[in-house]
C-alpha cells in the first residue's frame, strides 16, 4: 500500500469487522513538532491481552478466509522505519483503539494520499456505522459526523447521486481548507 | 468550525431524490458490493469503488445501493465487486478495474446484461 489512507482504510475494515457500532478516525498533522498522528477508535468486540500483542505478528488473524493477517503489521513497519510507532488497545466488550505515529518530515514516510476518498467509501460503503472523522492541522480542526446527516436523510441510501454529490463535497472541501500546502 | 456545509440543503436534496426514486425505482433494489479487506484495498479497491461511485454521481444513477465488505476468500481475484438485482442470484466479478467497474454499472446495473467475460464462479 503506497497512501496512509489506505492503510486507514484497511484498518477501520477490522473495526467494522469487529461489529463496531461506532468508528472515529483522526488524522493530526503536526507541522510544528514535526508528527503525524492517526487514531482508529472502535466500540466493537474488543480483544484480550494475548490476542492484541498477537496482531502485530503477521502469521496471526481472526480471518477465516486465510491464515495471515498483513494489515497492521505492515503499517507498524512503516511507521517504525519513520521514527514512530504502533500502539494497540483494545478490551473485550468495549473496544479497540489502534495508534499510530510518524516524523512527518522522514524521507520515508508515505504520504497521507486521498484521504477524502477513504473517508466517503468507508461512510457509504458501512452504512450502519457511525462514522466520525477528526482532522487537525496544528490548532485548525475539522470535523465530520455523519449521524445528522443520516438523521436528516431519514433512510434514504446514501449512494442517492444527490447525495453521493454532498457527502463528497463536504469531505473533500473540509479536509482541503485545513490542508497544509506542502506534504512536507 | 462549522462541520456540516448545510442540513437545509440536506432537507432538499433529499426530497428532491425520494421524488426521482419514486419513479424510477419498481425493479426492487440494486445492490453493489465491493470488496475492501486487505487484498481488496492493496489490489486497487478504492479505485474501483471510486470509479463506482463517480459512475452513479456522473450519470445520475438513482436506485441503487453501494456497500463494502471485507475479503471474501477469492483474494487472488481482487479487487471483486458483486452485483445483486432484486432478490435475484448474485453475480460475482473479478479483477474489476475502473473501466470495468463503470462497464457493471451502465451494462450490468442499469441494463440488466451480465459481463460474462468477467464472472468469477462462486
Amino acid at each position: 500500500m503506497k497512501e496512509l489512507s489506505l492503510h486507514i482504510l484497511d484498518i477501520a475494515e477490522n473495526s467494522i469487522a469487529a461489529n463496531a457500532k461506532k468508528i472515529e478516525i483522526f488524522v493530526n498533522e503536526n507541522t510544528i513538532n514535526d508528527r503525524l498522528m492517526i487514531c482508529v477508535k472502535d466500540n466493537g468486540k474488543g480483544m484480550d491481552e494475548e490476542a492484541t500483542k498477537k496482531i502485530i505478528d503477521p502469521f496471526v488473524t481472526s480471518r477465516t478466509t486465510r491464515k495471515v493477517g498483513l494489515g497492521i503489521p505492515l503499517l507498524k513497519a512503516a511507521a517504525e522505519m519513520c521514527n514512530g510507532n504502533l500502539t494497540i488497545e483494545s478490551e473485550i466488550n468495549v473496544g479497540t483503539t489502534i495508534q499510530v505515529s510518524f516524523q512527518r518530515s522522514h524521507i520515508d514516510r508515505m504520504p497521507i494520499g486521498n484521504l477524502a476518498q477513504t473517508i466517503l467509501h468507508l461512510v457509504i460503503g458501512s452504512p450502519q456505522i457511525n462514522w466520525v472523522f477528526h482532522y487537525q492541522v496544528n490548532e485548525e480542526e475539522y470535523i465530520f459526523d455523519d449521524m445528522p446527516i443520516k438523521n436528516e436523510l431519514e433512510g434514504l441510501s446514501l449512494t442517492e447521486p444527490l447525495v453521493l454529490a454532498f457527502l463528497r463535497e463536504e469531505i473533500e472541501s473540509g479536509i482541503k481548507n485545513i490542508r497544509p500546502e506542502f506534504e512536507y | 468550525m462549522p462541520t456540516i456545509n448545510s442540513l437545509d440543503d440536506l432537507k432538499k436534496i433529499r426530497e428532491e431524490a425520494l421524488k426521482k426514486r419514486d419513479v424510477k425505482n419498481t425493479a426492487g433494489q440494486k445492490q453493489v458490493i465491493v470488496g475492501m479487506g486487505t487484498c481488496g484495498i492493496a489490489a486497487g479497491a478504492r479505485e474501483t469503488m471510486k470509479a463506482i461511485l463517480e459512475t452513479i454521481e456522473n450519470d445520475n444513477l438513482s436506485g441503487i445501493v453501494v456497500t463494502q465488505t471485507g475479503c471474501i476468500g477469492v483474494c487472488e481475484m481482487e479487487p471483486i465487486v458483486q452485483v445483486q438485482i432484486g432478490e435475484g442470484e448474485k453475480i460475482t466479478y473479478g479483477k474489476v478495474d475502473k473501466a470495468t467497474a463503470q462497464r457493471i454499472i451502465e451494462e450490468h446495473v442499469v441494463n440488466g446484461n451480465v459481463l460474462k467475460d468477467k464472472v468469477i464462479p462462486m
